[in-house]
């Protein structure tokens, strides 16, 4: 997974976060296990993987909320390993946003400013910019309980940022709202974030949010960091099978390894492939559903030869803006997306077909 | 607006019949009492006549105003130490994991359980035994610190109640915006759980004010609480003097409660 690893891995003083060798152990689990990880300035970096990855300890660990086991940390340069988390300059956007509930939301927006002991009326008229920021001029006097979900998650960022963090921690701050004002935040949040030009790392389980969010995206799994790359990375050249399972929706094909440009498909049926991996590998082939081109038996173009199964449709269902096609492959299902749209042709179920793709589109990861 | 949840026919009429009940059961020993106070004849129970006599008397009555005063000390002292110790223990049991918190979490509950009488024994041998070591004579300081023991428990109850429904997410947020571990308890935990801290406190208070056994095992010669003095007089017969002092100790039991949920509503907490 080296080479998918992008050019961040040496350390520069300039990074906004770096991590290296940080493992954290709670008793005998292993939280994190190992990572490296650079975190440029100014940087929309996400941090995905499912619950119980390690991906909120990480970050809990860059905010001082939790100190690393082994390893080093740094922010901006500083090694911060085991600094409380009122010596460190970042702030938090706590997932359900941890607002005091018994303070009004300007006494919760300049809280962080008051601890800084700025004085009363300078963190106040601060902290009324920030509330003017997040769209939220009128509401300084009401309590938590008495704002929306959308709304306590803009005092939230408000109260983080009026402290001017060198580095914005969030934790999947938009997981509590509901789809529509969801979509909303993510573009709220990203236009916050170039106008401040603050690194925001950001953690969440949602790959699309991930994807439409980010410069930047780190996957974990069991406490390992997978690979690390921008979204067109980990989409087009997922580094493992976890990846490119895990990023939008593929096909995985069982196959081994022939020589550098073949690979051999569970039924013995030979495909092109290039693989760095020796012969003899047991790899996966990863085909996105919407890269195969379907069409009557014995349609493939020539050139596409030996990048091509025949198969039968089991099923198809109409998206509207697509057409989801199953296909029986001798021992596999594979699913086929097809423009709906100026489709020559619409297939039913029991329709002989051929399958063809770029030589580009397939992408062979390790098992 | 009848709904499901309204009671209708027999249940409501039973209901409202079983609610009175419940009110004069509580209620009417107290109005007997506090009239009687005002009673004019020695015959607890026999009207004789308006008078505020008793409470003249209770004003003039030295022994009675003493062990009013030793009561109010005991349980001033009492209260503010055990609050203070009962928080601190709600706070390491609800937030710090440390070798032994189970043991000390059931021993700091044994005094709720165990019986007045076996608690005031055990006191009783301690301070026999400690007064041997230490040389201090029985009184003020053997009856506080009985106090002490058993409100540190029924204060951590009550704290840790409210801990427990406290996010503690708070704190760390706290943190995060620059606040000391201090600060943090400062601003964000304590206020949060004054209400608790306040019920505690009121119920160490009235637990003190009114404890008799463990008072009467521990306490030296010569030296008593209102409650224990009030049990002693009955064995000489009772005067409406004791209903007058009965309706004073209620009227400042009840200014404490008023009090406490005065402070709770008053309170509006801010940073520095």
């Amino acid at each position: 997974m080296g080479e998918t690893r992008d050019a961040h891995e040496t350390t520069t003083a300039a990074d906004a976060v770096a991590i290296s060798g940080v493992t954290k152990r709670f008793g005998d689990v292993v939280a994190v296990d190992n990572i490296d990880l650079n975190i440029a300035d100014g940087e929309f970096f996400a941090m995905l993987g499912p619950s119980g990855c390690g991906k909120t300890t990480t970050l809990r660990m860059i905010a001082g909320l939790e100190f690393p086991t082994q390893g080093s940390l740094k922010i901006f340069g500083d090694e911060v390993g085991t600094l409380p988390p009122n010596k460190r300059p970042v702030n938090t956007v706590f997932q359900n946003y941890a607002l005091f509930p018994h303070m009004n939301v300007l006494d919760n927006v300049s809280f962080g400013l008051r601890m800084q002991n700025v004085g009363r009326s300078e963190a106040a008229d601060r902290a009324r910019a920030l509330i003017k920021l997040v769209q939220l001029e009128g509401m300084e006097r009401r309590k938590p309980s008495q704002l929306s979900g959308g709304q306590q998650q803009r005092v939230a960022l408000a109260r983080a940022l009026v402290n001017k963090p060198k580095v914005l921690l969030l934790d999947e701050p938009l997981g509590a709202l509901d789809l529509k004002l969801r979509q909303e935040m993510q573009n709220e949040l990203k236009s916050l974030q170039r106008e401040l030009g603050v690194s925001f790392v950001f953690v969440t389980h949602d790959q699309e949010e991930a994807l439409t969010m980010s410069d930047r995206i780190a996957v974990m799994e069991d406490g390992r960091l997978l690979q690390v790359g921008s979204a067109e990375d980990l989409y087009e050249r997922p580094a493992n099978r976890f990846v490119a399972d895990f990023i939008g929706q593929t096909n995985l094909v069982d196959a081994t390894v022939a020589d550098s440009d073949t690979i051999v498909l569970g039924n013995g049926s030979k495909v092109r492939a290039t693989t760095s991996l020796g012969s003899g590998s047991k790899v996966a082939m990863s085909l996105r559903p919407e890269a195969i081109s379907i069409g009557p038996r014995g349609s493939a173009p020539a050139d596409h030869s030996e990048e091509s199964l025949d198969g039968i449709v089991s099923s198809s269902t109409y998206l509207g803006h697509a057409v989801d096609y199953r296909v029986s492959v001798d021992w596999i299902d594979l699913e086929v997306r097809a423009g709906a749209i100026g489709a020559q042709q619409r297939f039913s179920p029991g329709d002989e077909v051929s399958l063809w793709w770029d030589r580009a589109a397939n992408w062979v990861v390790a098992d | 607006m009848t709904g499901i949840t309204e009671p209708r026919g027999m249940t409501k009429a039973s209901l409202r019949g079983i609610s009175w009940l419940v009110y004069v059961f509580f209620y009417a020993p107290i109005l007997v009492l506090i009239i009687f106070s005002f009673s004019d004849n020695r015959n607890v129970g026999v009207w004789g006549g308006f008078t505020t006599s008793w409470y003249a008397d209770f004003a003039q009555d030295s022994k009675l105003t003493g062990a009013l005063s030793n009561s109010l000390q005991i349980a001033v002292v009492a209260t503010l130490i055990s609050v203070v110790l009962g928080t601190m223990a709600a706070l390491a049991l609800e937030r710090f994991s440390f070798r032994g918190k189970q043991v000390f979490d059931a021993l700091l509950y044994l005094p709720v359980i165990i019986p007045d009488v076996t608690m005031a024994v055990m006191l009783l041998l301690f301070f026999t035994q400690a007064a041997k070591w230490f040389g201090f004579s029985k009184g003020f300081s053997t009856i506080a610190l009985s106090h002490i023991a058993f409100c540190i428990s029924f204060v951590s109850i009550v704290v840790r109640a409210r801990l427990a429904g406290m996010d503690d997410k708070l704190e760390e947020a706290a943190m995060d915006l620059y606040a000391s571990r201090w600060q943090a308890f400062r601003y964000v935990t304590l206020p949060l759980i004054m209400p608790g801290i306040l019920g505690g406190a009121l119920l160490a208070m009235t637990l003190s004010l009114d404890d008799v056994v463990i008072t009467q095992f521990v306490t030296g010669a010569g030296w008593s609480t209102l409650p224990v003095y009030v049990f002693s007089l009955i064995r000489k017969g009772v005067t409406p003097l004791i209903n007058a002092v009965s309706v004073v100790m209620l009227v400042a039991s009840m200014v404490l409660v008023a009090l406490s949920l005065l402070t709770q509503r008053l309170r509006g907490d801010d940073p520095a």
